[in-house]
């Protein structure tokens, strides 16, 4: 739409962005003045849900939140219901339930890399069309895919929706030997992972610099998955001091509002704009990299992560997410290494009158519950903050930092289409989980 | 040829109508011979590639949006059909049932045999249970996807069941 100087773009749907979100640009002459994306965001709907429910039921309902990152919603509800009832699982139930989570940041990544991130890098309209032209990249990003889903349907049951997990561990843990098929197949995904490092590190990456803070949880000696915390960092300010605050007080940093746009919250972490997810996991996590996955960031020019080097070009995203398919490739191989069977599946986990709060890193950045139970572990209270939500505003802000780039170098003239592609590229280097969509097909007939 | 065949049940109990799919999955159970793979899912295309490895047939259970709506219409479509209905409007989770088999053309791995069924939905709006219109149509989609199954098992080819409405 034109109108005196002004245009207006419209995405009513985002193509190969999960669920449902739209964005709206407002640009003048050749000044972008607006950038909104408004999102749907279904947590809201299943706090509610939950009040009433009995202390065993969210790690099961929150997982329906998500088909893509199940496990992140049931690992964060587990902890934030056991925190409240004073259990700690440790040992090697807490390195199955990371085992578990591996399984699925190997399978979420793949599938965000190699069917809805990198068509764009490679000019291909979609999926389809990137596997008529590079088959052997998509069958490799759909073999990985697998091995994490293996992992899924081995300890969560099956491979959508895992029913085997539960408050205080699982209903039923594996043998030794139950594991080996599981690291034979990690193996042949660890040179698969190493080889989509090198694919993705020679894509075309866009000049961009983004200034966002940038949250994730902290776990000194390893590389975050399911425990840590919270640590924030502003690494253009020149304040290399990370701000640490613990699980329990995230609400008090991390403030979430209305926005009259978008169904969902929009947060701000002390006042700031930032972002979670890998860009922030890998600045806050990066010297406990994997020695395989540091070499890996290291030879796909993202510096020396081991050095505290950070990479701060968004659509560079795609090559932090290749390096954490190889770090939870070998931690998993290493905790199949390790583990020995625990004498009991589960600890008991009885409910008291009590408030609990849990974090973990879901692939696309933190993911915190907060429960309030009541003397007989009925939800009085539920609160859930997704990464999504958190990022909506670092998103806009790429959005239109990327838009105005474009402007910049080809004045007004550069055309709605050239706009529109820019847009969906930089809302895509960071995976928003706009989840619990619906799966209709959709068409438009004439009837007469 | 394996025989074996696959039921797909694609959509989300959580979103009104979009659990018609499950809804006649889990209809079918006992309902059919226990060698019928019957699943559930989301769409997500690995993980239905995955499903359709090895089968000779691919039966799919999905929701469609029609703009007009007839809630509760039944239309049966061919895969090719299916692909060429990639929503590109309507964003789906990751991707949708028609670039799903599309990119299962795409890398040679559509079972030979693939028929979808659809009902046209009414509401997909968050919260549970199925709107009136679609409710009343799954004895019939039920009674659809189950002689698709018996086609299936009989080694006959797959044709859209008499009385489905065409697509346009």
């Amino acid at each position: 739409m034109s109108h005196r100087g002004t245009r207006v773009l419209r995405l009513d749907a985002l193509a190969r962005v999960e669920g449902e979100a739209a964005l709206h640009l407002r640009v003048q002459e050749d000044t972008v003045t607006e950038a909104r994306l408004r999102i749907y965001e279904p947590p809201r709907f299943f706090e509610a849900f939950l009040i009433g429910r009995a202390h065993t039921e969210p790690p099961d309902i929150t997982a329906r939140i998500c088909g893509i990152c199940p496990v992140a919603y049931q690992m964060s509800a587990c902890q934030a219901i056991e925190n409240a009832c004073g259990v700690t699982v440790d040992g090697p139930l807490a390195e199955l339930r990371r085992l578990l989570y591996c399984g699925e940041w190997i399978e979420s990544h793949a599938l965000h890399i190699h069917l809805l991130h990198a068509p764009d890098f490679l000019g291909r309209a979609d999926a389809v069309e990137l596997a008529r032209d590079q088959r052997a990249a998509v069958e490799r990003g759909l073999r990985i895919k697998q091995t994490g889903n293996a992992i899924l349907e081995q300890l969560g049951g099956r491979p959508i929706h895992p029913v085997n997990v539960r408050v205080g561990g699982f209903y039923r843990t594996p043998a030794r030997e139950e594991l080996r098929p599981l690291a034979e197949r990690l193996r042949q995904a660890r040179d698969d992972a190493l080889e989509t490092v090198r694919w993705v590190a020679a894509f075309d990456f866009p000049d961009a610099t983004s200034d966002h803070d940038l949250l994730a949880l902290c776990d000194p000696g390893r590389y975050a998955i399911d425990s840590g915390t919270p640590t924030a960092t502003a690494p253009h300010d020149r304040t290399p001091t990370p701000r640490e605050f613990a699980v329990p007080d995230l609400e008090q940093h991390v403030h979430e509002e209305q926005v009259p746009h978008s169904t969902a919250l929009t947060a701000a972490l002390d006042g700031r704009r930032y972002l979670t997810g890998p860009l922030a996991r890998y600045a806050i996590n990066g010297r406990w990299l994997h020695p395989v996955a540091a070499e890996a960031a290291r030879d796909a020019g993202l510096g020396d992560p081991l050095a505290g080097d950070v990479c701060d070009n968004p659509f560079r995203s795609i090559v932090v997410r290749a390096v954490e398919v190889v770090q939870a490739v070998e931690e998993a191989l290493r905790i199949i290494r390790e583990y020995e069977q625990p004498p009991r599946p589960a600890l008991d986990v009885l409910p008291r009158k009590a408030v609990g709060t849990g974090a973990t890193e879901a692939p696309r950045g933190l993911l915190y519950h907060r429960y309030a139970l009541a003397e007989d572990g009925t939800l009085t209270a539920a609160r859930i903050i997704p990464p999504t939500a958190q990022n909506q505003t670092a998103i806009e802000a790429d959005v239109r930092r990327a838009v105005q780039a474009c402007l910049n170098r080809l004045g007004p003239a550069a055309d709605d289409e050239e706009l529109t592609r820019l847009c969906e590229r930089a809302i895509r280097n960071h995976d928003p989980c706009i989840s619990c969509a619906a799966h209709f097909l959709d068409l438009t007939v004439e009837r007469t | 040829m394996t025989g074996r065949v696959v039921v797909t049940g694609v959509g989300n109990p959580l979103r009104g109508d979009d659990g018609a799919g499950p809804a006649v999955v889990e209809a079918l159970r006992g309902r059919v011979p226990d060698d019928i793979v019957l699943a559930v899912s989301d769409g997500e295309p690995g993980r239905m590639l995955e499903l359709w490895r090895g089968a000779d047939t691919a039966i799919v259970v999905e929701a469609l949006r029609l703009h007009p709506a007839r809630p509760g219409e039944l239309h049966t479509l061919t895969a090719a059909e299916a692909a060429g209905r990639a929503s590109g409007t309507a964003s789906t989770h990751a991707l949708g049932l028609g670039e799903c088999l599309a990119l299962a053309e795409a890398l040679d791995l559509l079972p030979p045999q693939v028929v979808v069924h659809a009902v046209e939905v009414a509401d997909v709006e968050l919260g549970t249970g199925l709107s009136e219109p679609v409710r009343s149509a799954l004895p019939e989609l039920i009674e659809r996807v189950g002689a698709s199954v018996r086609r299936a098992r009989e080694g006959e080819h797959q044709r859209p069941a008499s009385g489905g409405a065409p697509l346009p």
